[in-house]
């Protein structure tokens, strides 16, 4: 499944390459952190690494600053082999989780920093801290301390210290997870906002996946040390490829069902008495036998109990969430026992009520069983 | 809610346990302060009469002088040079991995195990039988040995509280790793340091058993010449000095604690 979706994206980002990774891995002690892997980022493009705490999001981007050198493989940015390159010397900016502002300076002189090392002349690093801090909007902070700012606002100055450089490639590892959720969102768009119109490669690192949806050119979603899926947003969320990715990004009905037959796409189903003749989106499907199901929440329909063609369930739970209603269902054939559905909110369900799930006859997918 | 009579004899008897724990620790500075304002050489309590004349003595009694500039001359150069290795072997330690980490580690700290006395016994039969003078250097030495546990295990600590990330974003920034050194981890870490030499140089100057065995007439450090004093007088000169010891030890962890919070130095928090 890697292999078929890596040339996909290699061809796609054939023009001008930001940053290429051919086989790069890495193990500490015996524990592979990192399988070997093949990615190339477009200039301009963000990029987001999206996967769960241990998925080596976090290894492959301390692997492209510099950090961490790799066991195997090469790394190039902007066509330079930088594989053994100490980070200094690499040109990228990088915002940590918890901005690592230097406590012993102020907004000015984090933000000159990376313009000293490079022997910039003082005019020209007043010049653009000014123009740095002003795009960050935070002119008015450049004598204030670290300490002495909001969290945002210490974000921001982490932001203006790594643009400040003009970086090749921008990292962000996991820059919005200690703001509170409304602050969060604003700076998300600003965030984006002054990358696209910069122009910037960033290699984005979360574990929220709707941060990644929104976000994001192109998501990478990783566990267990590899990348499971590359793709838009949108192929990410309506074409999952695994199981895995089907419930780590949005939320999804899974169905134990046993395959009788397919031909290309479309595929002939049961659910215990229930038949179902379904069209995937997949071109791999596993051989008949046990398999399971997947269906997104808002492609399901709620209809009666022993309607031809739907799934047995008995409401379980009504939660109200404003705009909508989530029903939670008791199901035999869910993989947890429970399916969810989003309903109106006008729709008002005794626990206990039979119903039936009625099933798209487009674009479900069928994953092998685990 | 109401109290048993159990609970408030529990009660008492654990202030008054307290008390006298604490009144034990305090209460040999009290007789020690009492006799050094005693007139009389012999000490009487309640003192008959009253008199500063053992600190004048304290004062005027040659050895006195020439020991206290050697003990502080022998702990300023040796908490620096402790400090200077210390730090680096501290840095070592946090920084990087190798094959003989712990058996170095185990050497380095060996000095808080092997007695004080073990140590200047072994540095005096070392000069002796590779007939070595045994000057100044040779009592900075022992007390480099018994003093750098302390400095590595301080500067250790502090590394230790260090966020890597100001490192990192420093070299991502463009800074080679000497000037990462230079401009990020050595200010972030300067009030650990200024601490653990301070402490380094106070340990030092209190250090008596292991420099017993090395001090020559030269080399004599405050603390020999103290217990050289009390072998051949019996008077509170002793005391006098004890007190203003004490006092001035006092002054300067107060100024210590002040600035960089002994606690963090001394790991205990």
């Amino acid at each position: 499944m890697l292999s078929d979706t890596l040339p996909k994206a290699a061809s796609k980002t054939g023009e001008q390459i930001a940053v290429q990774i051919d086989g790069v891995g890495k193990s500490f002690a015996g524990t592979v952190a990192l399988k070997p892997i093949w990615l190339k980022i477009a200039r301009g493009e963000f990029l987001t690494l999206l996967g769960p705490s241990g998925c080596g999001k976090t290894t492959l981007l301390n692997l492209i600053a510099g950090f961490l050198e790799a066991d195997a493989g090469e790394l190039f940015i902007h066509r330079d082999l930088v594989t053994r390159v100490p980070p200094h010397l690499r040109e990228i900016g990088i915002v940590f989780q918890n901005y690592a502002l230097f406590p012993h300076m102020s907004v000015a002189q984090n933000v000159a920093y990376g313009l000293r090392t490079r022997r910039v002349s003082k005019v020209e690093i007043t010049e653009r801290v000014r123009e740095a801090l002003a795009l960050v909007k935070l002119e008015d902070f450049a004598d204030r301390r670290p300490r002495q700012l909001s969290g945002g606002q210490q974000q921001r100055v982490a932001l203006a210290r790594a643009l400040v450089i003009r970086p090749r490639v921008l990292l962000l590892d996991e820059p919005f997870s200690a703001l509170d959720r409304n602050l969060r969102g604003a700076m998300q768009v600003e965030l984006r906002e002054i990358q696209s119109s910069l122009g910037l490669t960033t290699v984005f690192v979360t574990h929220d996946q709707s941060e990644a949806l929104s976000m994001s050119d192109r998501i990478a979603v990783m566990s267990r040390a590899q990348i499971q899926q590359i793709g838009t947003p949108d192929e990410i969320y309506d074409r999952p490829q695994s199981r895995f990715v089907s419930t780590f990004v949005g939320d999804a009905n899974l169905f134990s069902a046993t395959l009788i037959s397919s031909s290309g796409k479309d595929v002939r189903l049961k659910l215990g008495e229930v038949g179902l003749d379904l069209t995937t989106y997949q071109s791999d499907l596993p051989a008949p036998g046990p398999v399971t199901l997947f269906v997104r929440p808002e492609h399901c329909r709620l209809t009666e109990a022993g309607s031809p063609g739907a799934v047995p369930a008995t409401v379980a739970l009504a939660v109200y969430q404003g705009s909508y209603t989530e029903l939670y269902l008791d199901c035999p054939f869910a993989d947890t026992g429970r399916a969810m559905l989003r309903v109106p909110a006008s729709t008002v369900m005794a626990p206990g009520t039979a119903v039936g799930i009625a099933l798209p006859q487009q674009g479900p997918a069928i994953f092998p069983k685990e | 809610m109401k109290k048993s009579l159990a609970d408030h004899l529990l009660d008492w008897s654990g202030r008054i346990f307290l008390t006298a724990i604490l009144g034990f620790l305090v209460l040999p500075f009290f007789v020690v302060a009492i006799a050094s304002f005693n007139k009389g050489a012999i000490l009487s309590f309640p003192p008959e009469a009253w008199s500063v004349q053992w600190y004048v003595n304290a004062f005027e009694y040659r050895d006195f002088g020439a020991g206290l500039r050697n003990s502080l001359r022998i702990a300023a150069i040796g908490a620096g040079i402790a400090l200077i290795a210390g730090a680096g072997f501290a840095f070592v330690f946090q920084r990087y991995e190798f094959r003989f980490k712990s058996g170095l580690n185990a050497i380095l700290m060996s000095p808080l195990i092997i007695p004080n006395f073990t140590i200047g016994l072994g540095i005096l039969i070392l000069t002796a039988s590779a007939s070595l003078p045994r000057n100044l250097w040779t009592v900075v030495t022992v007390h480099v040995i018994i003093v750098l546990p302390f400095v590595v295990r301080s500067v250790y600590v502090s590394l230790q509280n260090l966020e890597r990330n100001y490192e990192n974003a420093a070299e991502s920034l463009g800074a080679s790793p000497a000037y990462v050194l230079l401009t990020i981890t050595a200010p972030l870490l300067l009030p650990g340091l200024i601490a653990g030499g301070i402490f380094a140089a106070i340990l030092s100057f209190n250090e008596f058993t292991a420099s017993l065995y090395v001090v020559n007439r030269g080399t004599t450090t405050l603390p020999v010449a103290m217990y050289n004093y009390v072998r051949e007088y019996a008077d509170p000169t002793l005391a006098a000095i004890s007190v203003m010891y004490a006092l001035a030890v006092a002054v300067l962890l107060l100024v210590l604690h002040r600035i960089f919070r002994l606690e963090r130095v001394l790991n205990v928090e």
